[in-house]
């Protein structure tokens, strides 16, 4: 069973005053998330995560094509009390406590009355809130309000979690936090869908993929693959004082970081570059083979035509 | 299903008792009442008709203020900070979030309207140094009010399901404005014909007929309230925002929550 199914989902909105022309949202979307993954859905701004997150959610309804969680649908009341959803820029009501919320939401997830003080606790904690639970929401910042809506789709111990940006607003530190904590959850065993356009976050967490743009999937990869696949060129490595002209024909790439000389080359031509470094007495520090990166494949995926799988 | 709708109408009420702005109406109510005794002192002979009418008054028109200001937010803030996204992702209906959602507000507006009804007894006591036995006739114009209240929350809560709060709030308060002259609507239907007669019988009878609620001046002259005005006027607020409420929820149940 998978965690996530999608086939051919799609929605389309009428837009303008009479409502008669159209805007198509998500292209016909067909998806398969097995449990205890993490997923990340990449895309630019306005590519259709939202929606696709939203119809997931049952707060939108599809055109055409239809979804389940948990090998149910949607709506079914058993899969919701099992899903836990943290949208984009989160705002709460301003009036009460965080810890007054999750209790709200604990009991809306039907959470036991017994353990719901427990869990709360134990959330609050592990967002690193716990000495402000009793503060109002409205005296929290955009990063507070991040970690409490994380906490709030966490509080029912869902087994598939579904995260909008969850690093939007968050400085350093906080990006640090959310990224532990979804490493923990995977640690778990629950599922974590998470939509971004940060990369360096999906590399970090995802074992798969999924790039849209345009209401469009231009690709599902494998993180671990992605990794293992070389792009033909290597980087060389060397300490010199000067710039080597031939240097600069040979390879693709000749730039100074710091004390070092950077050239990227094609693998043909990685002896001839070690050749010119001894002969120009350069010190030479390593040669790496380069692999293709997830910001390679995003940007690669993006020009590509449509592929569902 | 009652402990969610519970859950949801106890939150709702809840946040509403701690806006600030909620206090300021009822301030503004209290004061206006006590106003009254000063108004009721150069009145010679009717200090007690002046001090029924301006507070009872009072307390429907800030009620009224209240119930449409909470009103078209109940649904429209909910979306503007995705809050309804968070709570309709649980295993929650959406036609248990609106009567969640309602029965959290006339449960604020009950307890304001307590408030000021307990200013507006004690400015009375002020006035006569005790009560009298007509004063009870107030209690009912007082329900007559809560029974509004309840309408005019209904019909803010199926303006906010589909529509943005701005016009949400010139609907409701021009709905208010047309129902407080129901009975003149429906008698001026009634001196008309052909098409312009069923339009308007028409509009009479979807427009709430608040001006059945309003017993003011009746109980400010300490004519009694009967008990089959009580009871119609319960069923016909009962049956009118029930119907409302139910429109709310299947608008809501089909909108899409961009």
């Amino acid at each position: 069973m998978f965690a996530i199914e999608t086939v051919a989902l799609e929605k389309t909105y009428s837009v303008g005053f009479w409502r008669k022309a159209t805007r198509r949202a998500l292209k016909p979307l067909t998806l398969a998330v097995p449990e205890h993954e993490v997923f990340g859905f990449l895309g630019p701004n306005g590519a259709g995560k939202t929606t696709t997150l939203k119809l997931l959610m049952g707060l939108i309804f599809p055109t055409a094509g239809t979804a389940k969680l948990l090998g149910k649908s949607v709506d079914d009341p058993q899969v919701k009390a099992q899903i836990g959803y943290s949208p984009e820029q989160p705002y709460f009501y301003d009036y009460l406590t965080a810890h007054e919320l999750l209790r709200y939401y604990a009991q809306l997830s039907e959470v036991p009355a017994k353990i719901q003080e427990m869990r709360i606790a134990a959330v609050l904690e592990r967002v690193g809130l716990k000495d402000i639970g009793k503060l109002q929401l409205r005296k929290f910042s955009k990063g507070m309000l991040q970690r409490v809506s994380i906490a709030q789709a966490i509080v029912h111990d869902p087994r598939l979690v579904f995260l909008d940006e969850p690093m939007s607003g968050l400085d350093p530190m906080g990006r640090r936090e959310v990224r532990d904590l979804i490493q923990a959850l995977k640690g778990e065993g629950k599922t974590i869908f998470f939509s971004t356009h940060i990369l360096s976050d999906a590399e970090t967490l995802c074992d798969r993929v999924a790039v849209i743009d345009k209401g469009e999937l231009k690709g599902i990869g494998s993180i671990a693959e992605l990794k293992s696949r070389e792009t033909g060129q290597s980087e060389v490595l060397w300490q010199g004082s000067e710039r080597l002209a031939e240097m600069d024909a040979l390879a693709l790439q000749v730039y100074r970081s710091a004390e070092y000389w950077r050239a990227v080359v094609e693998d043909v031509n990685v002896y001839p570059a070690i050749d010119l470094v001894r002969k120009n007495n350069g010190r030479l520090i390593s040669v790496t083979p380069t692999r293709e990166t997830l910001e390679d494949y995003f940007f690669d995926r993006l020009s590509a035509p449509e592929v569902t799988r | 299903m009652i402990g969610r709708i519970r859950c949801i109408a106890f939150n709702t009420f809840r946040e509403a008792v701690r806006d600030r702005v909620l206090y300021n109406l009822i301030v503004f109510a209290l004061l206006l009442i006590g106003s009254s005794l000063v108004l009721g002192q150069i009145s010679i002979g009717i200090e007690k008709i002046v001090l029924v009418n301006l507070g009872l008054t009072a307390i429907s028109i800030f009620g009224v203020v209240i119930a449409i200001f909470i009103g078209i937010g109940l649904v429209s803030k909910e979306i503007d900070k995705k809050t309804l996204y968070t709570v309709l992702a649980r295993p929650v209906k959406r036609w248990e979030f609106i009567v969640g959602k309602f029965a959290g507000l006339i449960g604020t507006l009950s307890v304001n309207a307590g408030l000021m009804a307990l200013g507006f007894f004690a400015a009375l006591l002020f006035e006569q140094h005790k009560f009298e036995q007509t004063d009870v006739y107030l209690l009912a114009a007082l329900y007559f009010i809560l029974l509004e209240f309840v309408i005019v929350t209904a019909v803010a809560v199926l303006f906010s399901s589909f529509s943005t709060p701005l016009f949400s709030t010139i609907f409701s308060f021009a709905l208010f404005a047309v129902g407080t002259f129901g009975d003149d609507l429906r008698g001026f239907a009634a001196t008309t014909h052909g098409l312009t007669k069923f339009a308007l019988t028409a509009a009479a009878y979807l427009v709430p007929n608040l001006s059945t609620f309003n017993v003011i001046s009746l109980v400010a002259h300490d004519q009694p309230v009967m008990g089959r005005l009580i009871a119609l006027n319960t069923l016909y607020a009962v049956c009118y925002s029930t119907l409302v409420v139910t429109g709310a929820v299947l608008i809501f149940e089909r909108r899409n929550l961009k």
